[in-house]
């Protein structure tokens, strides 16, 4: 139809001339001229849900006074973002919020990073104006992944919206209405009890301290200080790029050469990269793709298996793709089992004594490594602990490292030295291209010149892809944010009832949007503009490598020559691939 | 799950069917279920959430904004003292606060036999009687708090 072009509208904010395509709000035209209208409920990745009122501007001449976060600009509309009054009102709306929410900065999970702190600090509020109404509401842990503390909600509505809508969880929900308005699981229960698959998304978006991780920083210490103990620590692709934001640095800065130092300077005995992990998960899953692509061994599509919380979501709600699921374990589960038998077979250490860290993007990975059996494949747990990126910022603070003047250091390269395939895996499309990189070579027998596969990477929800090989068309899909897995997975079924060709070969799953990189364990401020710039931070990492093609690691090889033989066989079998089963969704 | 509640199970189904195509069923099909059994129990709400696809955290959200839907049993008698403005400015809250003295619980509580709760509504449309109390929908006309114990004592199985 033709006249459908969107209308430009002209308006004024605060005298300053402004044109903004038609259904722009108040909020994001006052940021193209440069003006901060404080918001509190608002996050950048989700729709306003108008609840807290601090974003509130004047329409000059008329009463009204709208919400920015959800009013649309309209033509010739004079906008006042700042005055007395509007402040003074401001004002008040936090105060009636600070009358509802406990005055406990100094013991709170998000002290320094709370965005109701951060108001009231910006509105200079030196008393407490109005009564205290806190209401008395327990305190979950019940997960031991993240922690609900009620009390501290502020009914923004962002957690439900990322579990509901961004996710499609629906392990939140808000009960009652009004004044007694309160977050809870669905119906009251615990959180343990509800769908809740730990990806940590409402931690992450949570403006207060609410919900936070479960904090196991003082475990750590306790481990480092046992004399008795030789302790193993690994970090994940997407730290190395997310750190640096709680020490001042931009967004996506590779900082994995300070990491390594600081454990050390931690007190660990041995640091490994779960990037190494990440290279024998593709020599695994490489393999188990071709022997079901070529082979016809096993169920197409394969489906990825390194995300917890993805697994958890299978596992609750679509368990028919079980036979999909690719049985390989996750990187740091990988490189945990191998701490404990191959590592300490060379090194002739007693495993009983060995601890491994996790340092993780992620909350789903303090749940995933006790998840079945199979995570203590080595006699022992695997993975003893696992901290997220947040932790270990504060760890490193409470250590006394000056982190901007730390020199770099090594990882160990027996079971750390890594690829820029097994760095890539921190961010969505990063498996796909990573096994693709190295499937290409075990299918063809020749290496996939092009190296990056581009197709594979962006936030778009929904990636999909069609390769030439050998004449044979591969359908890829990649997924990332729960919200989006649905539609794939209904074209995979679609497809088997129908007794068509498979709709797609190979599937990447990642819970989080943007993959880990954008994780729920990662440091607080995410937007699409961070998780670019974090990507960009892997991309980079993943040019900069020696070997970008995970076969090519020295180190996997002499892995495999010494000590697992070859992908797939009995012994890589049993330390590093597992099983699935259904879950309830509900467990009351 | 008691069997009067497995044979619900299939009445939830009835219910579900009968306001699939409607907007707003959810909210429908809870009605139908408190009106057979006074309140929404969680297993029925499992049950709901399964047959009508809706997820628990819904159902709970809409059964906790109005407060109309009960979680709990009922009790075997529910007392309920009209707050409408006539009989609230004839002597409600005095009389509720008789019947809280005598049961020893508080408006919005039951009983722990399970006998009697106390609870409150809006004008339920008979100002000229003023001040009522509903006894399981019942009206008593014209109460004063000397009545309380009478109206309690009638109260039997």
């Amino acid at each position: 139809m033709a006249g459908t072009a969107i209308r430009t509208i002209r308006a004024k904010l605060n005298g300053i001339e402004v044109e903004v395509p038609e259904g722009t709000t108040i909020l994001a035209a006052a940021e193209q001229v440069h003006l901060k209208i404080p918001t509190l409920c608002k996050h950048p990745d989700l729709p306003p849900t108008a609840a807290c009122g601090i974003c509130i501007v004047r329409v000059k001449g008329t009463s009204q006074m709208p919400r920015a976060c959800c009013t649309p600009l309209e033509e010739g509309m004079e906008i006042v973002t700042h005055d007395p009054e509007i402040v003074e009102i401001r004002r008040k709306v936090l105060e009636l919020i600070l009358s509802k929410h406990p005055n406990e900065c100094l013991t709170c999970g998000r002290n320094g990073t709370c965005e109701l702190q951060r108001l009231a600090s910006d509105f200079s509020i030196r008393e407490q104006s109005l009564p205290y109404i806190v209401p008395d509401l327990p305190v979950d842990q019940s997960t031991r992944t993240i922690v609900l503390e009620p009390r501290k909600c502020i009914a923004c509505g962002r957690c439900l919206t990322v579990c509901q809508d961004l996710q499609n969880v629906w392990a939140l929900s808000f009960l009652e209405r009004g004044i007694d308005t309160r977050m809870a699981p669905a119906g009251d229960i615990l959180l343990a009890d509800s769908p809740c698959i730990s990806c940590g998304q409402c931690s992450a978006h949570c403006p207060t301290g609410a919900i936070f991780e479960y904090d196991e920083t003082e475990k750590a210490w306790e481990l480092l200080r046992d004399p008795d103990l030789h302790c193993v620590v690994q970090i994940a692709p997407a730290v190395r790029v997310a750190i640096g934001e709680a020490f001042g640095y931009p967004p996506g800065t590779n900082l994995t050469g300070k990491l390594y130092a600081a454990l050390r300077y931690m007190g660990f005995d041995t640091v490994f990269d779960t990037n190494f992990g990440a290279d024998v998960t593709i020599m695994e899953e490489g393999t188990e793709f071709v022997k079901r692509f070529q082979e016809n061994q096993g169920e197409l599509p394969l489906i990825t298996s390194c995300c917890p919380a993805w697994v958890d979501f299978m596992e609750k709600y679509h368990s028919d793709m079980i036979e999909h699921f690719s049985s390989c374990k996750s990187p740091h589960e990988i490189v945990g089992v191998l701490t404990k038998t191959y590592y300490c077979e060379k090194r002739g250490l007693d495993p009983s004594k060995v601890r491994v860290v996790s340092i993780m993007p992620c909350t789903a990975k303090k749940y995933e490594i006790q998840r079945s059996d199979d995570m203590f494949a080595s006699g022992h747990q695997d993975v003893d602990l696992s901290l997220t990126t947040r932790e270990l910022a504060r760890m490193i603070k409470q250590a006394g490292i000056d982190f901007a003047s730390l020199p770099e250091g090594d990882a160990d390269p027996m079971l750390g030295l890594y690829t820029g395939a097994g760095t890539i895996f921190g961010t969505s499309g990063g498996v796909l291209e990573a096994a693709f990189r190295t499937a290409h070579k075990l299918l063809t027998g020749e290496e996939f010149d092009a190296i990056e596969f581009h197709p594979a990477r962006g936030l778009h929800g929904v990636k999909e892809a069609r390769i030439s090989v050998l004449g044979k068309e591969v359908r890829v899909a990649v997924a990332h944010g729960m919200g989006h897995v649905e539609e794939v997975l209904d074209r995979v079924r679609a497809a088997k009832e129908s007794g068509d060709e498979p709709a797609y070969h190979m599937i990447e799953v990642m819970a989080c949007p943007g993959g880990c990189i954008g994780g729920g364990g990662q440091p607080y401020g995410i937007t699409d503009s961070v998780r670019k710039q974090r990507a960009a931070g892997l991309y980079r990492d993943d040019r900069e490598r020696e070997f970008r093609r995970s076969h090519e690691n020295p180190y996997v090889q002499t892995l495999y020559a010494s000590y697992l033989g070859k992908p797939l066989s009995e012994r890589a079998h049993r330390l590093l691939h597992n099983s699935y089963k259904p879950r309830p969704t509900y467990r009351r | 799950m008691p069997a009067q509640e497995k044979d619900l199970a299939a009445d939830v189904a009835l219910a579900a069917r009968k306001w699939q195509k409607k907007r707003g069923a959810l909210i429908m099909v809870l009605h139908e279920i408190q009106g057979r059994l006074g309140y929404v129990p969680r297993e029925i709400a499992l049950e709901l959430s399964k047959q009508m696809n809706v997820p628990l955290a819904r159902i709970y959200e809409v059964l906790t904004f109005y407060n109309f839907f009960e979680l709990e049993p009922p009790a075997k008698y529910v007392i309920s003292g009209c707050m409408g403005t006539a009989c609230y400015l004839k002597g409600t809250p005095q009389i509720l606060q008789e019947f809280g003295r005598l049961l020893g619980i508080e408006v919005g509580q039951t009983t722990p036999d399970g006998k009697f709760s106390l609870t409150t509504v809006r004008c339920v449309g008979c100002c000229g009687q003023a001040p009522v109390i509903l006894v399981n929908g019942e009206v008593k006309s014209k109460v004063s708090p000397k009545d309380v114990p009478h109206i309690l004592a009638e109260c039997t199985d």
